[in-house]
């Protein structure tokens, strides 16, 4: 674990980048985690996505599967892939400050 | 009084529990039902066989009923729903159960029609799954066929049964097509969702290399979105396309339909949320459930749902004296993975301990862990005997129990609680 600056604040973050602490995020910090790796702007679709994540995490203390994203966010797994690609469950939880999520067995 | 226990599902864990309890309780003590769809059995691990001709349909399958105890009600019926608050299971036929107890134990469900054109043109053809006895004896077939070309086995995402299953399939195919005279105009491709061939990174590292040894190519982080049948092409969600002449296919699973239409059993994806040490739901204290019908994060696996029936047995019993559950249950697995040329690899390992190499059960073995070897592949097929005589029936097995045992593993300090 490291401490880096992103927008301007200090957080904690592992290896892949994944913030260590879900208290030490803001908006501001999502928008320059997302357009690190590629995403310009965060339009409405993406917040929907990102905040089901985080939300699902601060109250269960696990983040959903992809399949479970894609049945339960309001989004599509087909559109989840276009609003984050490569990994949309791995990518929507590093924007949305909550650990890397943990893959099923 | 006498209390009533109802278990839907006849498979492995529904029919070791009900069994165990059997034992456990006179019969003007507990009643207990077991509650299934059809009277079919099928020895699930045999189905990896089936595709090589090791194994013949009819002897992976016998009669559910027959394998449950004298005193022990069977029902062949479809389950509707269940109703929490009155704590009934409805029947499809109309009909009610009422219960004191009940344990869900209806396993995974395959759902292909998930993924978009799986179903279309090309299923059964040159598509296939070796996760039913049907699929598995039709991918028999076009096996025997197999002339050379791409042969590719998909995982289309996670989670699902026995993790290893599509692993040992191209083990067991490089073997077969080596003995046919067709591997050296084959290709096979393992597809999978995951970073790497399977989810724990010790055991992982040394499948990979057993693949590249045996000229297996590996396509990892590639979560199937859909199948083309005409062109003969799997289509991940990114846009990666892997083109085949024969496809060996993992489908989605979820669990039973009737836990969606049973608000507040399940998960978005159909599975019962289980407390992962006692086995209680999280939907109401009466209610437990074990096997590959959990949301647990451990390997939807027979081994898995043997350990969880002799804890989930004295759970119960705790639960109907009114006595505090035991939270027992360490996530324990026990896999042989077939690797082909009649050897296989043994692993070991629960929610905190990855696979590691070692012996088991004791430092003694005689089983060598992560290690190919003929006595693990000669255990592999004995199991099929242990499992219809011993574990259904609900014995323990000798020198294994529910927990894991650390003896003989060697452990680095920086795996313990690593492990995902």
């Amino acid at each position: 674990m490291t401490t880096t600056l992103i927008a301007e604040r200090p957080v904690d973050v592992d290896a892949e980048g994944f913030l260590t602490d879900p208290e030490q995020w803001n908006e501001e910090i999502a928008e320059a985690i997302a357009r690190d790796a590629g995403i310009a702007e965060l339009t409405p679709r993406h917040w929907q996505v990102v905040r089901f994540m985080r939300d699902r995490y601060l109250s269960t203390g696990s983040a959903p599967s992809i399949r479970a994203l894609g049945k339960e966010s309001g989004v599509p797994v087909k559109e989840l892939y276009e609003l984050f690609p490569k990994g949309p469950a791995k990518l929507a939880a590093k924007i949305g400050g909550i650990p890397k999520p943990k893959g099923c067995i | 009084m006498s209390k009533r226990i109802v278990v839907l599902g006849g498979g492995t864990g529904g029919t070791l529990l009900a069994n165990r309890l059997r034992r456990r309780f006179d019969e003007d003590e507990l009643r207990i039902d077991v509650v299934d769809r059809d009277d079919v059995h099928v020895y699930q691990p045999g189905l990896l066989f089936v595709p090589f001709g090791l194994a013949d349909p009819d002897e992976i399958v016998r009669p559910r009923r027959r394998q449950l105890r004298r005193g022990i009600d069977f029902h062949e019926a479809k389950v509707d729903s269940v109703e929490l608050a009155a704590q009934a299971v409805h029947l499809a036929d109309g009909s009610t159960l009422p219960y004191d107890v009940l344990v869900v134990a209806t396993g995974a469900r395959l759902l292909p029609d998930e993924t978009e054109g799986l179903l279309g043109a090309g299923w059964n053809e040159t598509a296939f799954t070796f996760y039913t006895l049907d699929g598995a004896t039709r991918l028999r077939d076009a096996l025997a066929r197999f002339d050379g070309g791409r042969l590719v086995v998909d995982i289309a995402d996670m989670p699902i049964k026995c993790p290893v299953a599509p692993i040992e399939f191209a083990f067991l195919a490089d073997w077969f097509l080596r003995e046919r005279g067709v591997r050296d105009r084959t290709e096979i491709v393992l597809a999978t969702p995951l970073d790497g061939c399977f989810t724990k990174p010790i055991a992982s590292k040394h499948l990979t290399h057993l693949l590249a040894e045996k000229n297996i190519e590996l396509e990892v982080d590639f979560v199937a979105g859909s199948v083309d049948g005409d062109a003969r092409t799997l289509v991940s969600y990114d846009g990666r396309e892997i083109p085949y002449d024969l496809l060996a296919i993992v489908p989605l699973h979820g669990g039973a339909a009737f836990v969606d239409r049973s608000p507040g059993l399940g998960d978005a994806l159909g599975f019962v949320c289980t407390d992962a040490a006692t086995l209680q739901s999280a939907a109401a204290p009466e209610v437990f459930a074990l096997g590959d019908a959990t949301d647990l994060p451990s390997s939807k696996a027979g081994s898995v749902t043997h350990f969880e029936g002799e804890i989930l047995a004295e759970n119960i019993e705790r639960f109907l004296d009114g006595r505090p559950l035991a939270p027992r249950f360490d996530g324990h697995a026990n896999c042989f993975v077939e690797t082909g040329f009649h050897k296989a690899l043994l692993i070991d390992f629960n929610f905190e301990t990855e696979p590691v190499p070692g012996m088991f059960p004791t430092a003694l073995g005689p089983l060598p862990l992560l290690h190919e070897s003929r006595l693990n592949h000669v255990g592999k097929l004995a199991f099929q005997w242990i499992y219809w005589h011993l574990l259904l029936p609900g014995r323990g097995l000798p020198l294994v129990g529910p927990e894991m045992p650390t003896a003989g593993k060697r452990i680095p300090t920086s795996v313990a609680g690593g492990a995902r």
